[in-house]
C-alpha cells in the first residue's frame, strides 16, 4: 500500500497510541454501533426470531397433526378389530346353525336309509329263506326221483314208498350235517 | 509493505495499524479514515448477512439463513445461560457488540484490510460502554444496595475493608482488562503475521518455512478472531449478571 503521508514511518511507537486519531475513531465507532444496534434490534433480530418461531410452530403443528393421525389410526384399528371379532362371531353362529341343519338332514337321511336297508335286507332274507325252502324241496324231489329210478333199474321190487322214506331220512341227515 | 526498497530486512509490522484519512486533510473528529471504512464494512456485512439471509424466512433454512439463525441462537443461549431470562432485555445490545466485534475481527483477516478491533481506542470504548451500562443497570435495579456488591458480608470482620478495596480495584480494572484482552490479541496476531510475511520475502527459497508457519498462524488467527468476540460477549454477560443478581 502506498504511503501518501510519511508520518507512519517517522512516528515512533504504536499507531494505537496516536491520540490524534482517537476522536475520529471513537466518533465513528459510536456512529457504527448505534447504526448497527438499530439495524439489529429493529430489523434483523425480530426477523430471525420470526423465522425461528415460524419453524417452531410449523414443527409443533406437524407433530400435533401426526399425533392426531396416529390417534385416528389407532381408533380405526380398534374399530376394525371389533368389526372383525363381530364378523367372526357371526360367522361362527351361522356355521353352527348350518352345521346343525345339515346334521338334522343327515340324521334324517341316515335314518331313512337305515330303515330302507332294514326293509330290504328283511325282504332279501325272506326271499333267501323262500328260495332255500324251495331248493330243499326240489332237492328232495330230485333225490327221490333219482333214487326211485336207480332202485327200479338195479333191483325192481321195493315200493316207491320205502325209497321215498329212505331219501327223506337221508336228506334230513344231510341237512343237519351241513 | 514489509520489504523496503533497498532490499535489506526491513520489517514494519506496525504500519498496517496506521489510521489514515481516506480523502486527505487534517485528522479531526469527523474525518473519514480507513478505520471508518472498515467499521462501515463490518456494519454493512453483518446487516447484509443477518437481514438478507432471513428475507425469505424459509422453513428449511438455506446456508446463509442457517448461519444467521445459528448466530442468533448462540448469543441468545449465551445470555440466557449466564444471566437468566432477565438478561434477555439486553440481548440486542450484547448481540450488537458480539456481531460488530466478530465481523471486525474477521474482516481484519482480509489481506490489505484494517483491523478495527486492534485499536485500543475502539476496544476501550466498547469496554467502557459495557462498564457504564452495567454499573448503571446495577444502581437502577438495586439502588444504593448495589454498593453492597463491594462489601464482602461473608468474610471475617477485620478483613472486610481490605477485601472491599480489592473488590473495588477488581471492579474498576474490568474495563481495562476487557478492552486490552481484545485489542492486544488482535494487535499481536496481525503484527506476528506481518513479521513472518517479512521473513518470507527476505529468506528467498527458505521463505517456505515462514510461509508454512504463516498458513498455520492464519488459521490460528481466524480462531482467535472468533474466540475473542465470544470472550468479549461472555464477559459482558458475566458483568451484566453481577449487576442483575449481585452474585
Amino acid at each position: 500500500m502506498a504511503e501518501p503521508r510519511g508520518d507512519g514511518a517517522d512516528s515512533v511507537g504504536l499507531p494505537q497510541l496516536d491520540f490524534g486519531t482517537f476522536p475520529s475513531q471513537i466518533f465513528w465507532l459510536i456512529v457504527a454501533l448505534v447504526a448497527l444496534y438499530y439495524i439489529m434490534s429493529r430489523v434483523a433480530l425480530p426477523r430471525i426470531a420470526l423465522a425461528i418461531e415460524a419453524r417452531h410452530d410449523a414443527i409443533e403443528d406437524d407433530l400435533d397433526r401426526a399425533a392426531e393421525y396416529k390417534r385416528r389410526a389407532l381408533e380405526a384399528e380398534r374399530a376394525y378389530e371389533k368389526a372383525l371379532a363381530e364378523a367372526k362371531r357371526e360367522a361362527d353362529a351361522i356355521a353352527q346353525k348350518a352345521r346343525q341343519a345339515i346334521q338334522k338332514d343327515v340324521d334324517a337321511a341316515i335314518a331313512k336309509a337305515d330303515a330302507e336297508i332294514a326293509a330290504r335286507s328283511a325282504e332279501a332274507e325272506a326271499r333267501i329263506k323262500e328260495i332255500r325252502a324251495t331248493a330243499l324241496e326240489s332237492v328232495e324231489a330230485i333225490a327221490t326221483e333219482t333214487a326211485e329210478a336207480l332202485v327200479a333199474a338195479l333191483a325192481p321190487g321195493p315200493s316207491s314208498d320205502a325209497v321215498r322214506g329212505a331219501v327223506s331220512a337221508r336228506v334230513a341227515a344231510q341237512q343237519t350235517g351241513v | 509493505m514489509a520489504q523496503s526498497e533497498d532490499g535489506g530486512l526491513h520489517i514494519d509490522p506496525m504500519s498496517q495499524f496506521l489510521v489514515k484519512p481516506l480523502f486527505g486533510g487534517e485528522m479531526g473528529l469527523f474525518t473519514i479514515t480507513n478505520a471508518t471504512l472498515w467499521m462501515a464494512l463490518a456494519v454493512g456485512a453483518s446487516s447484509l448477512l443477518l437481514i438478507g439471509a432471513v428475507k425469505q424466512r424459509a422453513l428449511v433454512p438455506g446456508r446463509a439463513q442457517s448461519v444467521a439463525e445459528l448466530l442468533y441462537g448462540f448469543v441468545r443461549q449465551l445470555v440466557v445461560d449466564i444471566t437468566g431470562e432477565e438478561g434477555l432485555k439486553y440481548f440486542p445490545y450484547i448481540f450488537t457488540l458480539f456481531v460488530f466485534i466478530l465481523f471486525s475481527n474477521l474482516l481484519g483477516m482480509l489481506p490489505y484490510s484494517f483491523a478495527v478491533t486492534s485499536h485500543i481506542a475502539v476496544t476501550g470504548v466498547l469496554a467502557l460502554m459495557v462498564f457504564v451500562t452495567v454499573t448503571a443497570i446495577g444502581f437502577i435495579k438495586h439502588g444504593a444496595h448495589f454498593l453492597g456488591f463491594f462489601w464482602p458480608k461473608d468474610a471475617p470482620g477485620p478483613l472486610r475493608p481490605v477485601l472491599m478495596v480489592i473488590e473495588l480495584i477488581s471492579y474498576f480494572v474490568r474495563p481495562i482488562s476487557h478492552s486490552i484482552r481484545l485489542g492486544a490479541n488482535m494487535l499481536a496476531g496481525h503484527a506476528v503475521l506481518k513479521v513472518f510475511a517479512g521473513f518470507v520475502g527476505a529468506l528467498g527459497v527458505f521463505g517456505v518455512v515462514p510461509l508454512a508457519a504463516m498458513v498455520g498462524l492464519t488459521a490460528f488467527e481466524f480462531l482467535v478472531a472468533v474466540i475473542q468476540a465470544y470472550v468479549f460477549a461472555i464477559l459482558t454477560c458475566v458483568y451484566l449478571n453481577d449487576a442483575l443478581h449481585m452474585h
